[in-house]
């Protein structure tokens, strides 16, 4: 066996400059397009209004995606904002994704590219809008100087400015218009009524080449002499490598390295970092692992397969998911700490009732799982380096590679790629994959795209926390409930820091029912598993626990429970809109004979409160089948009606599948269930009817609709097969329980 | 070893270990990155292409065993998205993040053309061992449906 010497994977550097353009531009004949490959330029001819906008003097509109599309619609949401604003022929626009580089040495110009937490629409509205309003008045302003007239004069419509008998294109005024700075900038329009574009629907921009196999994900990237990675890490996270044997692969055909890559304490020199650009928190992010590099990846794969490799598995392995649930149950008669503002009234009260309802609840790790595996393409040459990621923010590729390898960002170049599937694995989550291809093209001397295998994906990737609650109401006079005392624990690799803001209670310590005295307190505990965002961050495991609760708390003091929602939102009023359009759509009921079932829950998520419906049948041996989810929304307002349905179709899916097949095993301290046959998801004769009715209730609320879906779907089901056969499920997966009646 | 293959209607030569699944002859020897890899153990469908006619996981399929057989990839589908199938996906909109919809573009046409008008259990038997994260499973079916329409219109 060889002993490794220490290589330190992680090093430091930063300082922003110099850049390139990059995007792809490779027009559909007909309609509004965005290219299916990558190139490394800016394809767009014609005069640049703003950073966001470029227009030809044959009027050509090309729009600028600064965000990633990863299946969320993304790319079209931004083109559709700028588009309301800047009152152009939908049918005509091209574009193209923003330079990150650009928007780095210009101090974030493009403000935000990375993609996440639903807020694309949510957040991003005001300056995506507001870059079109500019450019419009800009137009209009040089056409007005021309003409002679003033500026309210002229009409931009549809890429037409006209004043009088006078007309032109935009494209004709474009040169004059990028050189014209306004005194004051145009407002935005935000009330729905009065948007000619935006909430009608169209098509998503990234269909056809979805269709036909050319739209090109990272992990389709060929460059000339690349060669390819498998990697494999400590089974258990945050072992280390002791030992490898490379002599028993040596013969393999197509080997061409094999070598250690060790994780290195973070060393960091902030005050090289401008203001601003701290988001390359390394921390837990690399793991020791084992490096096989080979003409091709199959070689690569097969070869490491059969490598001896002794790991130091470390504290980690001392644990599996039953000890994890145990620890947590005993944090739950521990206190922990206070969210909001404490009651104290709260326990009293429920001690002293007569009518007192307790339940406990624990959810195991779940997988992202997105479909293209995790991987990255970088290639290292002496004057430049470029980097093919599946990430959610190109920016941070960009800084994330450059500090790798020492290098000015400026020489540092992101391709943005199609990515199979974000649900927030793709921002932090991507990172180490992209460390180990520019660490390995640099000691190869060639471009080297690794690829983790789906083995690898799943036990490797950072997963959402596992969790255990216990929830306690006392029950007053008119069978609502008086007091209200929870406590949850997570479980991640630093307690709940790792996932931001969002803590062990968020989704319980928020649920919106009025009861007079409410007691929140959290534990964030810690293991070894790295953990990271996952579709709807918090509420996509809390949601589960309050909502099942809040049926319990209904059903303790006689009410159904949609009219208890009701009555415990009542005076808030998009609460009520969703309620009761739910109520009167949906046809929920508890009086189905036995074997069906209808289960209703409420989560509000990213500024978006969304209810679901549930209709199931349970054979009596206990087969469950999902019918229906009806699923009622209020976002606010809805830009896109066929996109936002399409989100909401999918995170009922996605949280179907973690509540009823998935749950990620953990013997020993490493996941068991890493390939697609163990690890479960919905599959299509398993997936129910997904309607979805927005209800939008305006006023100034711009939520997200990208994940709020998915949290209220899991209880919605658990409480339908409570009406369907008596049994209350406080746990998932349901696969687990025995859901047989008599 | 060489081996000739008979890909997308041409005649293909490729110099691999014969027991290299199609998928990685298909990805990285010859470069038609349209067919997926998801899981390589036959469990995903991303992986899926039509083997004479039949869908089959190239995850699976040594390149030795489709010596002498007629593969077609998505590429090879059609030249101008004009497939049936490929115009009902369009025209509904199924794909999100897309990296499934090849093979179930492909599982999809392979039943069409056995079956001219599928009920859903067909459907849901023949799209089984097709998994798509993003949750498009609903589309699918009725793209299935309306591809059916157009190949018979
Ligand atoms: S990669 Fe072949 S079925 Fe998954
Ligand atoms: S469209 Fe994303 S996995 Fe199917």
């Amino acid at each position: 066996m060889t002993h490794l010497s220490r290589r330190s994977l992680i090093r430091t550097s930063v300082a922003i400059g110099g850049g390139l353009a990059l995007g792809f531009h490779l027009p559909e004949a007909s309609a509004a397009s965005i290219p299916a490959g990558s190139q490394a330029t800016t394809a767009a001819s014609g005069t640049e209004i703003n950073a966001w906008i470029v227009i030809d003097r044959d009027n050509t509109v090309t729009l600028r995606i600064p965000h990633t599309e990863m299946g969320q619609g993304g790319a079209t949401s931004v083109a559709l904002l700028i588009a309301e604003e800047l009152n152009v022929d939908w049918a005509g626009i091209k574009t193209e994704f923003a330079d990150a580089n650009r928007h780095l040495r210009n101090n974030r110009e493009y403000k935000v590219m990375s993609t996440h937490g639903s807020q694309l629409v949510r957040l991003q509205h005001p300056h995506l809008m507001g870059a079109g309003a500019s450019a419009r008045e800009r137009l209009k302003q040089a056409a007005a100087a021309a003409w002679g007239v003033p500026r309210s004069a002229v009409e931009a419509k549809l890429g037409t400015l006209t004043a009088g008998d006078k007309s032109a294109t935009y494209g004709e005024f474009a040169e004059a218009a990028a050189r014209i700075r306004l005194d004051e900038e145009p407002a935005i329009q935000t009330d729905p009524a009065k948007w000619w574009l935006l909430g009608k629907g169209v098509q998503r921009l990234d269909i056809p080449q979805k269709v036909d196999g050319s739209a090109q994900y990272a992990i389709d990237t060929r460059v000339p002499g690349m060669v390819y990675a498998a990697v494999k890490a400590c089974p258990v996270p945050g072992g280390t490598l002791v030992s490898f044997d490379p002599d028993a692969i040596r013969d393999r055909p197509g080997i061409l390295r094999v070598i250690a890559l060790r994780a290195a304490a973070v060393k960091r020199d902030r005050s090289k970092m401008p203001e601003g650009l701290r988001v390359l928190e390394m921390g837990s992010d690399m793991q020791d692992a084992v490096a096989v590099v080979a003409e091709s990846w199959y070689q690569a794969k097969t070869a490491l397969d059969r490598l001896p490799i002794r790991w130091d598995l470390g504290e980690g392995a001392s644990t599996d998911t039953a000890s994890c649930y145990a620890h947590g149950h005993r944090l739950m008669d521990q206190q922990g700490l206070v969210s909001g503002k404490a009651d104290p009234l709260a326990a009293d009260l429920i001690e002293r009732s007569s009518r007192r309802v307790t339940s406990s609840f624990q959810r195991p790790f779940e997988a992202h799982a997105r479909m293209e595996p995790i991987n990255a393409t970088v290639h290292v040459q002496p004057d430049r380096v470029d980097v093919w990621s599946p990430t959610q923010d190109q920016s941070s590729a960009v800084l994330l590679v450059a500090d790798q390898l020492g290098r000015d960002p400026k020489t540092v170049f992101a391709h943005t790629m199609f990515l199979g599937g974000g649900f927030g694995g793709n921002g932090a989550g991507g990172t180490a994959v992209t460390r180990q291809a520019a660490e390995l093209s640099r000691d190869m001397g060639k471009p080297v795209k690794v690829l983790w295998s789906r083995e690898e994906d799943i036990a490797q990737g950072k997963q959402r926390p596992l969790l255990v609650a216990r929830l306690s109401a006392a029950i007053g006079e008119e069978g609502l409930p008086t007091a209200l005392f929870t406590r949850a624990a997570w479980f991640s690799i630093d307690g709940a820091n790792q996932v931001g803001p969002v803590t062990a209670d968020y989704g319980i310590s928020t649920m919106p029912y009025r009861i007079p005295h409410r007691h929140h307190e959290r534990h964030n505990a810690k293991t070894h598993v790295p953990s990271a965002t996952h579709r709807a961050p918090g509420a996509n495991q809390t949601g589960f626990v309050t909502e099942v609760f809040a049926d319990e708390m209904a059903l303790a003091g006689g009410w159904d429970p949609l009219e208890w929602r009701l009555k415990m939102t009542e005076g808030m009023a998009d609460w009520q809109l969703v309620l009761r359009t739910l109520k009167e759509k949906s046809g929920f009921r508890t009086d189905l004979p036995k074997g069906e079932g209808m289960g209703v829950a409420v989560v509000e998520c990213y500024g978006t409160i969304a209810a679901a419906c549930a209709t199931v049948n349970v054979s009596r041996r206990g087969r469950l089948t999902v019918d229906k989810v009806l699923m009622v929304m209020d976002a606010g307002r809805v830009i896109n009606p066929h996109a936002g349905a399409e989100q909401c179709e999918g995170s009922v899916c996605w949280e179907l599948s973690h509540a009823w097949l998935g749950g990620l095993d953990l013997e020993a301290g490493r996941f068991t269930n890493t390939n697609l046959d163990t690890y479960n998801l919905v599959r299509m004769h398993q997936n129910p009817l997904v309607e979805t009715i927005f209800a939008s209730s305006g006023g100034a609320k711009w939520g997200g609709l990208g994940e709020p879906a998915g949290p209220p779907t899991p209880p919605a089901v658990a409480n339908a097969i409570y009406f369907a056969t008596g049994r209350r499920l406080r746990s998932t997966p349901f696969r687990d329980h025995d859901l047989s009646w008599a | 070893m060489q081996l000739t293959l008979a890909i997308n209607g041409r005649e293909t030569r490729v110099d691999v270990d014969p027991e290299t699944p199609m998928l990685w002859v298909l990805r990285d020897t010859i470069g038609l990155t349209g067919t997926k890899y998801g899981c390589g153990i036959a469990r995903c469908g991303a992986c899926t292409i039509h083997l004479d006619g039949q869908a089959t996981k190239a995850c699976q399929l040594p390149a030795s065993a489709a010596v002498g057989r007629q593969i077609t990839t998505i590429e090879g589908l059609s030249a101008t998205r004009s497939h049936p199938v490929q115009k009902a996906w369009i025209e509904i909109g199924v794909p999100q993040c897309g990296y499934c919809q090849s093979g179930q573009i492909m599982s999809a046409s392979a039943l069409l053309a056995e079956r001219k008008n599928p009920t859903d259990a067909e459907i849901e038997a023949a799209m089984a061992d097709n998994l798509c994260r993003c949750g498009t499973y609903q589309r699918i079916r009725q793209a299935i449906h309306r591809a059916a329409e157009i190949a018979q219109s």
